[in-house]
């Protein structure tokens, strides 16, 4: 089953100019976004900066209206709603279902709260008593490997991964159908990105979460997800289970990505350079694939004709013209 | 190593003098700089890393204090030059801070200010250390632009900072640092606000410039996988110190300090297996101004022997020798 389904999603920004501010472009931030996410899964979204990962999340999130496109939903409670033209005011009861862990564990928990509070905060508003939210906090600081007695303390006093846990724990408190983590690790020194890495493991496995992970960092995504989409310049190139892709990536971009990765071992120095160039400007896309003017195996059709995102072999989707013949290279 | 000594450091030692008290953050740091090598030095926040670049070129910020130490440019010459005993405002300083050494920053816009274009910039930095005309400067600035693979950089060169991605800016910067014709370049996380792909082609530019010049180049990162792409030698800051020294592909192959041991393993990597958990270090990096007693890494180390490691620091390393600053390398 699918707790999330989403369809064609669109975000386009209009640009306006002249007198009469008529719109003479569009930055297509995300244009044409098809994915799922089935129960229990961990699904990341990837790419680099300005792919509209982000962009996505926020629309899954309704922190953006979507242009257009449907993102089915499926709270639980039998049927799905579509996320992306629900009015404002039919979101909210839904909003407890759908969670979100931040970035910056600074500036996510307020510094005026003291962590229980913080974390029994969604509790409240969806109307749990007293009495069962004290339980609940004790129950979920022991969750995320935190002592009781943090209960009682101000969010300074706690290092950065334990504000990383104390914000994973306040997204767990009311057991939401989906959470989506945007970079929850990027901020953090290695040996707590570690810790936070395993808790995360950890929390899958236990609560099956399903999940959606936003990260632009490949090492990290091996980690903790089952699949992963890579989005360039607002579409997605290719989506695969995690080890097949990193392993035998069927879209050039894909495997330009992956060899830019500097890999911990000096043995495997001087693989990292692929492609030349940088990312195309999402007001601007190139013709045809958006990928062309990098990619090494670009013919002429990649220049006029947009590749669709097509099944390659069952389960894996690349949207390249020559998906089929080429032969690309991962890390192993 | 037959390469020339470019910069020996020596016992470096840095305090902040605050409010609460005195903050060691920097404890008697030595290392050497070769001509056409790269020293890699890593660590987490607040190891240190970064005050030891601004201490070489004199820019500690208050209330930072060096406190002791030296810095000796060319050192056993008769040119022989100690960095921390000149007055950091000085002509010669100033000639030497963007001339002999030159600095790459995290984020190029430190560096670069938003009211002037990329040219004025560095025709500005050409003329502070040449005396060539404006002409000639201007000539010379489209010449670093192009040496850095900026394409048309006769056109680029009228370009505002904010006109350029990130990558373009950081192509600016390392021109920039190149502006004095220095023999010494201090990198400062030089790729960590870059995207992977630009990060592989800002990489590839710094090894050909220094192959190309026989630069001496001091790599500061937080990133194993940059160290490992880049670096002859590397240094493991902890707090203050350099717990480890190595040839790279010995610390990969065989690290001697316990702290680079968890480190390494605590590194997510690009080749996990699905769902694969990471060796953690316990607790976090403790407050510089709350150092531990004796090795300031005993209360998160594994092989902590009580009544030593608490009792008393271990023995620094000879600077240029590899080893560890370990109680296990010296026999009870």
């Amino acid at each position: 089953m699918n707790v999330l389904e989403v369809t064609d999603l669109r975000k386009h920004y209009p640009i306006h100019a002249g007198l009469l501010r008529r719109e003479v472009a569009r930055v297509r931030a995300v244009d044409g976004v098809s994915f799922h996410i089935a129960e229990g899964e961990t699904l990341a979204l990837v790419g680099e900066s300005g792919c509209g990962k982000t962009t996505v999340s926020r629309c899954i999130l309704r922190a953006l209206a979507p242009t257009s496109g449907s993102i089915r939903f499926d709270p639980g409670q039998g049927g799905t709603v579509d996320l992306a033209t629900l009015p404002k005011r039919a979101l909210r009861p839904l909003r407890r279902h759908l969670q979100m862990i931040f970035q910056d564990p600074y500036s996510s928990l307020n510094p005026r709260m003291m962590v229980g509070d913080i974390i029994a905060e969604p509790l409240k508003v969806n109307g749990v008593p007293a009495a069962e939210r004290n339980a609940r906090v004790l129950e979920l600081l022991d969750l995320v490997q935190m002592p009781a007695v943090a209960r009682t303390r101000f969010p300074h006093a706690f290092s950065g991964g334990q504000r990383q846990r104390i914000g994973i724990a306040r997204a767990l408190a009311l057991n939401p159908r989906l959470v989506v983590a945007d970079e929850p690790v990027s901020a953090l020194d290695v040996s707590v990105q570690a810790q936070i890495i395993n808790l995360m493991l950890d929390l899958q496995d236990r609560l099956k979460l399903s999940m959606l992970f936003v990260a632009h960092d490949l090492s990290v995504v091996r980690h903790v997800s089952d699949r992963v989409a890579v989005m360039y310049v607002g579409r997605i190139v290719e989506v695969a289970p995690t080890d097949a892709l990193y392993r035998a990536p069927r879209h050039p971009y894909t495997e330009t990505l992956l060899a830019a990765v500097p890999a911990p071992d000096p043995m495997r120095r001087g693989r990292q350079m692929k492609a030349s160039g940088e990312v195309a400007d999402p007001a601007k896309p190139p013709p045809g694939c958006a990928f062309h003017p990098r990619c090494p195996y670009a013919q002429d059709r990649c220049r006029v004709e947009r590749p669709e995102l097509t099944e390659v072999a069952p389960g894996r989707w690349a949207s390249c013209h020559r998906a089929q013949e080429i032969e690309l290279t991962g890390v192993a | 190593m037959a390469e020339r000594t470019s910069l020996a450091v020596r016992d470096l030692a840095v305090h902040f003098e605050m409010e609460q008290g005195t903050v060691r953050a920097l404890e008697g740091v030595s290392f050497d700089l070769h001509a056409g090598r790269t020293l890699g030095i890593v660590g987490e926040s607040g190891c240190g890393k970064s005050v030891t670049a601004r201490s070489i070129l004199r820019i500690v910020d208050r209330p930072g204090r060096i406190v002791g130490g030296r810095a000796l440019l060319d050192p056993g010459t008769t040119e022989e030059a100690d960095l921390i005993a000149i007055d950091p405002e000085s002509r010669r300083m100033r000639g030497i801070r963007g001339g002999r050494i030159g600095l790459i920053f995290q984020e190029p816009m430190t560096a670069l200010s938003v009211h002037y274009t990329v040219g004025n910039q560095i025709i500005e930095a050409v003329r502070a250390h040449s005396d060539l005309s404006k002409a000639a400067a201007r000539d010379r600035a489209i010449e670093l632009l192009r040496e850095v693979g900026i394409p048309r950089p006769e056109l680029r060169i009228d370009a505002y900072p904010f006109q350029l991605s990130g990558g373009l800016r950081q192509r600016v910067g390392i021109a920039m640092a190149l502006a004095g014709d220095p023999d010494i370049l201090i990198a400062d996380e030089p790729t960590t606000a870059l995207d992977v792909t630009t990060q592989a082609q800002v990489l590839d530019l710094l090894r050909r410039l220094q192959r190309e010049k026989n630069i001496a180049l001091m790599l500061i990162t937080h990133d194993m996988g940059v160290i490992a792409e880049m670096c002859d030698e590397v240094a493991v800051m902890y707090l203050g110190r350099v717990v480890e020294y190595a040839p790279v592909a010995d610390l990969f192959a065989a690290p001697r300090h316990p702290y680079t041991r968890a480190l390494l393993r605590a590194v997510p990597s690009i080749l996990a297996t699905p769902r694969q958990r990471l060796a953690t270090i316990g607790g976090a990096v403790p407050h510089p101004g709350a150092r531990p007693s004796g090795c300031p890494f005993h209360p998160r180390c594994g092989d902590f022997m009580p009544g030593r490691c608490d009792a008393a620091l271990p023995p620094p390393l000879r600077p240029g020798e590899a080893g560890a600053s370990c109680f296990l390398e010296v026999p009870a």
